[in-house]
């Protein structure tokens, strides 16, 4: 018969309904955030990387390339985060391609809206959206079911309310390229101190008319300290109690004993038959 | 297999109580329009939830679709705002395919086709308030089901069951704008103030043969200002 055989979608049917519990997916329980100032904006998020109460990565990306000009950061399910950016990406390239014009941020958070729209929330992509294009500066947020909101300071992510409470405190209008990436930065860092989902560095994307500046772990608050002791022995620290040396000799009274001139005359057991 | 939730009544009727899926963005609102003597007046709060959390305290919760036709948004956001943006669209197409701009009637009744044809899986209340010349303004209203009612005003969202009361008393037909902008700000700020889904600063929209004019009612200032500024 042509077609699909869905039948092992029954079973896992029937296996969830017996209580087996689906296996899960490595969730970003992430701190991201956005600001504008003045001449650009700047992008940050903190790299855990968690799935359930694990760790999976202590130092993803969570600042994804979508144009020269435009990045996203991304909260949700990793693999949603790192596909969906990755097919606009490709698409408004192909668009920037036939238009002959410069992608801008409103057209890629259209993209994104209408792609995750379209599959009603599966599609686990929460994303902070921002870029420089011709008409100026873009800064949004897209949530996975396909609502946008368009402010000038945004968080997401499990840590957001961290985030927005630096935000909420010290985010003034018309800030410098350094006071912004000061204040995003401590916004990620709130994230990483208080969100359980949260941690390990700070990476920063600067995204102004001129040029785009990716700061991959700008800040590393969780460095690795060196152990103060190690499992390393010193020599002489086993006692030798009795010493034995088994001559060749003696050894092929019970073996066969080959000589081997170096190491790379290292027998071929058996000769393997590749198909032609 | 999904399980539907709820509880099946007697008429056959299926309510679906986790119809909106955790975790998306809710416009708990309160929203209205009016039409006044010059044309129709939009008003609306602008908190955005998700759960406990406000996802955004200034939303603008009025949608622009052709020059004078605007609507009002509520229930899911992803939800409204695709509706808005296929009619924006469909009108956009309108204006540039016939000799004349789009009535709010049309545009109305592409709303109602939106929400009705796929009523099973939307959630958006809206209310569509335009000026064209030759009906001046009118306002409809489009709840959940996707029935059209054309009213002389109408309100919509979680904060509405608070101010039916206060609507009905103080309206008036065919009052002047600066009545009119009073009605909608007086009934919004009680919405705002009783309903906990409603919050934030008002935003107006006044629509004339003049064009569209923006307000913004903050509430640091008592709602007062700064009006058009």
């Amino acid at each position: 018969m042509p077609g699909f055989d869905f039948s092992n979608h029954n079973r896992n049917a029937a296996l969830h309904a017996q209580g087996v519990q689906l296996p899960k997916a490595t969730s970003t329980g992430t701190t991201i955030v956005g600001a504008i100032f003045d001449g650009g904006v700047v992008i940050a998020a903190d790299t855990r990387a968690t799935s359930g109460p694990i760790v999976a990565d202590k130092n993803c990306e969570k600042l994804h390339y979508i144009a020269p000009q435009i990045w996203c950061a991304g909260a949700g399910t990793a693999a949603d985060t790192e596909f969906t950016t990755a097919i606009i990406s490709s698409n408004l390239e192909l668009h920037a391609l036939s238009t002959g014009r410069k992608p801008r941020v409103v057209t890629c958070m259209t993209m994104l809206k209408q792609h995750l729209f379209r599959h009603q929330g599966h599609i686990g992509a929460y994303l902070v959206v921002a870029g420089v294009d011709p008409t100026g500066v873009g800064l949004f947020t897209v949530h996975a079911h396909g609502s946008t909101d368009k402010l000038p300071y945004v968080t997401m992510g499990s840590g957001s309310l961290a985030a927005m409470a630096v935000f909420e405190t010290q985010w003034k209008q018309k800030m410098t390229r350094e006071e912004a990436i000061k204040l995003t930065s401590d916004a990620i860092q709130a994230g990483i101190f208080n969100d359980l989902g949260s941690g390990s560095n700070v990476d920063v994307c600067v995204i102004t008319a001129e040029k785009t500046t990716l700061m991959r772990n700008y800040i590393t608050p969780n460095q690795r300290e060196l152990k103060q002791r190690d499992y390393k022995f010193k020599r002489g620290t086993t006692a030798v109690l009795n010493e034995k040396i088994i001559t060749r000799e003696e050894i092929s009274k019970y073996v066969t004993v080959h000589e081997l001139s170096s190491d790379d005359d290292v027998v071929v057991v058996e000769k393997m038959d590749i198909d032609a | 297999m999904v399980m539907p939730t709820g509880t099946l009544s007697e008429d056959g009727i299926h309510i679906d109580m986790n119809h909106l899926k955790t975790g998306e963005v809710n416009l708990g609102t309160s929203i209205m329009a009016i039409t006044f003597s010059q044309g129709v007046i939009l008003g609306a709060d602008s908190r955005t939830t998700t759960g406990a959390y406000i996802a955004n305290r200034v939303t603008d919760k009025l949608t622009q679709v052709h020059d004078t036709i605007w609507c009002c948004r509520s229930g899911s956001a992803a939800d409204t705002q695709a509706v808005a943006d296929i009619v924006d669209y469909h009108l956009g197409m309108y204006g540039t395919a016939n000799e004349e701009q789009p009535t709010t009637q049309t545009a109305a009744a592409l709303f109602q086709e939106l929400c009705y044809d796929n009523k099973d899986q939307l959630s958006a209340g809206m209310i569509i308030a335009g000026y064209d010349p030759r009906h001046g303004g009118s306002v409809y209203s489009i709840p959940l089901g996707g029935s059209l009612h054309k009213q002389s005003y109408a309100i919509g969202g979680s904060g509405s069951t608070y101010i039916y009361g206060y609507c009905d008393s103080y309206w008036k037909e065919g009052m002047s704008e600066a009545e009119g902008v009073d009605f909608v700000k007086g009934a919004l700020r009680e919405a705002i103030k009783w309903d906990g889904s409603s919050g934030g600063v008002i935003r107006l929209v006044v629509l004339t043969n003049e064009g569209a004019v923006r307000h913004l009612y903050l509430p640091d200032q008592g709602y007062k200002g700064p009006g058009t500024k």
